[in-house]
C-alpha cells in the first residue's frame, strides 16, 4: 500500500485530490503552539513544499503543547528542528526551514514561493503583516490564534472573501492582550486549533466547497463550545490595504511593536545603560547600583521624565513580565531605545553579570 | 427586551460570566455597549467586535435580534 493510500480510497479525494497536495507549496509562519500541529498534519498528508518561518528558539517551556519538538530540540531553532523532525515523517516531499523574523523588508521575497499562508504567530503586527500582504498578493491566510482555554480559527482572503481587517480593522495596542508565555495556555488547545487550521489547508487544496471563508469558529475548551460567527467582507477596509504603495504604512500603524528582551549575557556593561526597576519598593533581592533607578510600574508613565532617554535603557521586574508592560509604555511615550530584561532580576545573578 | 450577551476570551473574565441575560431599552448595538460600560468600565478600555445573531456588526447597527457576543482579538499561537 502506497503512503496515501487512505486518502485515495476516499471518493472526495482520490489520486487527483493526491496530486493536488503533492503538488501544493504551504508556508508556516511560527512553529509554535498552532503551528506544529498544522506542520504535523499537512506534511504527513503530502503537502509538496512545506516551508517553516520562526526565528525563536525551542524552549523546555514549550514542550508541554509543541509536540513536534523533544527535549533534544531544546536551544535549537524552531524552523530547524521542526524540519528535521518532519522529514522523518515524510521525506518524500521539499521542506524549507527560514530561521527568519517575519518583516516588511524579507516578507515579499517569503511570499512569493507559496500559495497558501498559514498564520500561527503569537502577536499582532505579524498577524497583520501576514494578512495584509496575502491580500495584496491574493494569497488566503489559514488563521488560527488562541487565548488560555479559547481558540479562533478561519481562512481569509479566499476567492475574494473577508480579510482579518474585515474581522478586527486595527491593531489593538500590544500589551492590551496577553500571549501564552505571559498567562499561560492549556497543552491540548493550540493541538486542537492547529489541526482545524491544517483542515482548512487541507479543503482549500482540494477545493472543497465548505472552506471556513467570511467565518470565524470560536472554540472554548473548557465548556467543548463551538460558535460560529458570519463574517462579511468590508470592501474599505480592504480597498484601504490594496491600495496603499508599499508596507511603510504598517511601521506608522503598528500599535503594537514588539518589546525588544534582552538577556543578561548580552548585557555589555558599558556606562550607557540605564536600567530601570519597575517592581515595588518592597521587593527582594534589591538591586544598588550607581545606572539603577527604581520607578515602581504603576508610577512609570508620570515619572518617565526622571529617565535619561540617551542611554540604552533596560527596564527589569522579577520575572521579565512587568518590565515588558514597561517597555511597551516607553514605547509608547516614544522612547525607542529600550529593552526588557528576559528572565527578570534573577536572571542577572546567574552568571554574576553585576 | 431581553438580551442574551455572550462574552468570549478576556471579556468573560472581566465580566466574570461567559453569559448573562440583560433587560434593555433601545434600538442600537452602541446602546447596549453603553449600558454595559456603566455596568463593567473597565469594557470601555478593551478591544473587541460585536457580534449580533453570530453576525459580526457595527456599533452603528440596528439591534434585529436578542443574541449578543462582544469578541476580542486573540494573538496567541
Amino acid at each position: 500500500m502506497s503512503r496515501y493510500s487512505r486518502h485515495i480510497i476516499l471518493s472526495e479525494v482520490g489520486q487527483k485530490g493526491q496530486d493536488k497536495l503533492n503538488s501544493a507549496k504551504v508556508l508556516v509562519i511560527g512553529a509554535g503552539g498552532l503551528g506544529c500541529p498544522v506542520l504535523q498534519y499537512i506534511v504527513a498528508s503530502g503537502v509538496g513544499q512545506v516551508g517553516i518561518v520562526d526565528f525563536d528558539k525551542v524552549d523546555i517551556s514549550n514542550l508541554q503543547r509543541q509536540v513536534l519538538f523533544g527535549t533534544s530540540s531544546v536551544g535549537m531553532n524552531k524552523a530547524i528542528a521542526a524540519k528535521k523532525r518532519l522529514e522523518d515523517l515524510n521525506e518524500t516531499i521539499n521542506i524549507y526551514a527560514i530561521p527568519e523574523q517575519l518583516t516588511i523588508k524579507n516578507v515579499l521575497q517569503i511570499f512569493k514561493d507559496y500559495d497558501i499562508i498559514v498564520d500561527g504567530t503569537d502577536n499582532f503586527s505579524t498577524r497583520y503583516l501576514i494578512n495584509d500582504v496575502a491580500l495584496q498578493l491574493n494569497k488566503p491566510v489559514v488563521y488560527g490564534a488562541i487565548y488560555k482555554f479559547e481558540g479562533q480559527v478561519s481562512v481569509f482572503n479566499y476567492n475574494h472573501g473577508p480579510s482579518y481587517r474585515c474581522l478586527f480593522p486595527i491593531p489593538p495596542k500590544e500589551g492590551s492582550i496577553a500571549n501564552c508565555s505571559e498567562v499561560g495556555v492549556l497543552g491540548v488547545l493550540p493541538g486542537i486549533i492547529g489541526t482545524m487550521m491544517a483542515n482548512e489547508v487541507i479543503k482549500i487544496v482540494l477545493n472543497f466547497d465548505g472552506v471556513l471563508s467570511g467565518k470565524l469558529l470560536c472554540y472554548n475548551s473548557k465548556t467543548s463550545e463551538v460558535s460560529t460567527l458570519k463574517i462579511k467582507r468590508n470592501p474599505v477596509e480592504i480597498d484601504k490595504i490594496k491600495s496603499q504603495p508599499d508596507l511603510s504604512y504598517l511601521s506608522i500603524e503598528d500599535n503594537c511593536t514588539a518589546v525588544k528582551e534582552i538577556t543578561n549575557d548580552k548585557l555589555n556593561f558599558k556606562k550607557n545603560i540605564q536600567f530601570v526597576d519597575v517592581r515595588e519598593f518592597h521587593e527582594e533581592p534589591k538591586i544598588e547600583l550607581s545606572n539603577c533607578l527604581q520607578i515602581p510600574l504603576r508610577e512609570l508613565e508620570e515619572n518617565i521624565n526622571q529617565i535619561d532617554t540617551s542611554q540604552t535603557i533596560v527596564a527589569f521586574c522579577q520575572s521579565g513580565i512587568r518590565s515588558k508592560k514597561a517597555v511597551e509604555i516607553l514605547l509608547n511615550q516614544g522612547v525607542t531605545n529600550c529593552y526588557s530584561l528576559k528572565g527578570g532580576v534573577m536572571s542577572l545573578f546567574e552568571k554574576q553579570s553585576i | 427586551m431581553q438580551l442574551n450577551i455572550k462574552y468570549f476570551g478576556l471579556i468573560a473574565e472581566l465580566t466574570s460570566c461567559g453569559e448573562e441575560q440583560l433587560e434593555f431599552q433601545g434600538t442600537k448595538i452602541e446602546e447596549v455597549l453603553e449600558k454595559l460600560f456603566e455596568k463593567y468600565p473597565d469594557l470601555k478600555t478593551k478591544d473587541f467586535q460585536v457580534a449580533q445573531n453570530r453576525e459580526i456588526v457595527s456599533n452603528d447597527s440596528k439591534i434585529t435580534g436578542g443574541d449578543i457576543a462582544l469578541l476580542p482579538p486573540f494573538s496567541g499561537g
